[in-house]
C-alpha cells in the first residue's frame, strides 16, 4: 500500500503527515507513507487544495487534516 | 446583560477600580464576546462550507462569460477558505482547466482579502453598512486588478508549464447532515485553538488602548491621507490571522482611528503577506508578482482613503 500526502509544506500538511503516519503505525498495516512536495507531482492529481491524502493514487482526501481515527478508517476499506 | 454581569463581577466581586478595573473589565467583557461569536460564525460558516469544492468552483467559473468569470471568481473568493499553502495548487489548476489569468488572479486577490469570519465579526463590531461596502470594494477591487492583469498581456510571466489536466480527483463522496455538523465541529475547534492566544492578546492591547489612549488623541496624528499609506505599509511585515487583528482595530477606532485607515491594515495584513509572496515567487515572474503586489497595494489605499471620507 502507498500512502502519500500532497503539500506544498504548510503547517497543516505536516500536521497530515504526522497523522497518517500514526494512523498506519495504528492499523498495522504495511504501508510507506510519502510526502510529496514537488509542484508537478502534487498537480498530477488535479487537487486544489491542500493537504491531500492519496492511497494507491487515489485522491481519498483534499484540504483537510484528518485525525488519525479518521485515516485508520479510510485505510480499512482502501 | 452580559455588559452588567461582567461589570458586577469586577467592580463589586473583585472589587477592583480606577484604570485597573476598566482594563480587566474591558478585557473580560471583550474576550468572552469575541471568542463567543467567533465559535459560532466559525462553526456556521465550516458547515456551509463542507458544500463548496474548489474543483466545484473552478468548473463553475470556467464555463462562465468574461465578466461573469470575474465575478464569480470575486464571489468565491469571498466564501471558500485560504490557505496560502493552496495558493500555488489553486493557482495553476485554475489556469488548466483554460480559466484566463485575469480571473485566476481575482480569486488570488480575493481570497486571502474577504476572510468571511472576519467580515461577520466586523458586522458585529461595526454594523452591517461599513462591513457590506468593505465586502462590495473588496469585490470590486479583485475583480479589477484581475481585469488590469489579464489587459496587460503576462500570461508568459508564469514560469510554469501548464499542462491540460489529466487525471480527474475523486471527491465524489456524498456527506449526510451529521458528517457535516461534525466536520464543523472539528474545523471550528482546529481554528480556535490555532488563534486564541492571538485574540486573547489583540484584545489585551485592546484593553490597554481603551484604557489610556484619551479618545481622540489618535485620530490627531491619523486623520490623514498618509495615515492610510503608513497603515498599508507596516501590514506587509505582519503575517497575522484577520480575525486576531478586528478586535485590535475595534479598540483604535474606538479611539479615534478613521475607519478607512484601519481596514487598509487589516486588509494589508492579511492580503499582502510575505510567505505568500514568497510561494508564488515559485511559479511567476518577478515583473508579476510586482504589478500583482501593486495593483493590491493601490486597491487597499484607494479604498483606505475613500471610506476615510464617507464614513
Amino acid at each position: 500500500m502507498k500512502i502519500e500526502i500532497l503539500g506544498t509544506g504548510c503547517a497543516k500538511c505536516k500536521a497530515l503527515e504526522i497523522n497518517a503516519k500514526e494512523a498506519v503505525a495504528k492499523s498495522a498495516k504495511f504501508a510507506q507513507v510519502i510526502k510529496v512536495e514537488d509542484i508537478n507531482e502534487i498537480l498530477k492529481y488535479d487537487v486544489l487544495s491542500m493537504p491531500a491524502l492519496v492511497v494507491n493514487g487515489t485522491v481519498l482526501s483534499s484540504g483537510k487534516v484528518l485525525s488519525v481515527d479518521e485515516i485508520v478508517n479510510l485505510l480499512k476499506n482502501a | 446583560m452580559w455588559y452588567d454581569i461582567s461589570r458586577k463581577f469586577v467592580y463589586e466581586w473583585l472589587n477592583l477600580s480606577g484604570n485597573l478595573g476598566d482594563i480587566v473589565h474591558f478585557f473580560i467583557y471583550d474576550s468572552i464576546k469575541i471568542l463567543a461569536l467567533i465559535v459560532v460564525i466559525v462553526w456556521v460558516i465550516s458547515f456551509l462550507q463542507t458544500f463548496i469544492n474548489a474543483q466545484k468552483v473552478r468548473e463553475y467559473i470556467k464555463s462562465k462569460h468574461p465578466f461573469y468569470g470575474y465575478l464569480y471568481a470575486a464571489i468565491f473568493g469571498v466564501i471558500t477558505p485560504f490557505c496560502s499553502c493552496s495558493a500555488i495548487p489553486l493557482f495553476i489548476g485554475f489556469l488548466q482547466a483554460r480559466i484566463p489569468l485575469g480571473v485566476t488572479f481575482t480569486y488570488l486577490i480575493s481570497a486571502p482579502m474577504n476572510n468571511e469570519v472576519a467580515i461577520a465579526l466586523l458586522i458585529s463590531l461595526f454594523g452591517v453598512k461599513i462591513t457590506l461596502a468593505y465586502t462590495l470594494f473588496g469585490i470590486v477591487i479583485s475583480m479589477l486588478g484581475g481585469y488590469f492583469i489579464s489587459k496587460l498581456k503576462l500570461e508568459k510571466e508564469v514560469l510554469f508549464e501548464i499542462k491540460p489536466i489529466e487525471n480527474k480527483a475523486q471527491n465524489g463522496q456524498k456527506l449526510s447532515i451529521k458528517e457535516r455538523i461534525l466536520i464543523a465541529k472539528d474545523e471550528m475547534i482546529d481554528v480556535i485553538s490555532k488563534i486564541y492566544l492571538y485574540v486573547l492578546f489583540a484584545i489585551a492591547i485592546g484593553a490597554l488602548i481603551h484604557s489610556y489612549i484619551p479618545t481622540g488623541f489618535i485620530q490627531r496624528y491619523t486623520d490623514n491621507v498618509f495615515g492610510v499609506f503608513v497603515g498599508v505599509f507596516s501590514g506587509i511585515f505582519m503575517y497575522s490571522n484577520a480575525i486576531a487583528i478586528v478586535p485590535f482595530i475595534e479598540a483604535l477606532v474606538a479611539k479615534g482611528l478613521p475607519i478607512g485607515t484601519a481596514l487598509s491594515f487589516m486588509m494589508a495584513v492579511v492580503t499582502l503577506s510575505l510567505p505568500e509572496f514568497l510561494m508564488l515567487k515559485k511559479i511567476i515572474s518577478f515583473k508579476l508578482l510586482t504589478i500583482f503586489i501593486l495593483i493590491v497595494s493601490f486597491g487597499i489605499i484607494t479604498l483606505g482613503i475613500s471610506f476615510n471620507y464617507i464614513f
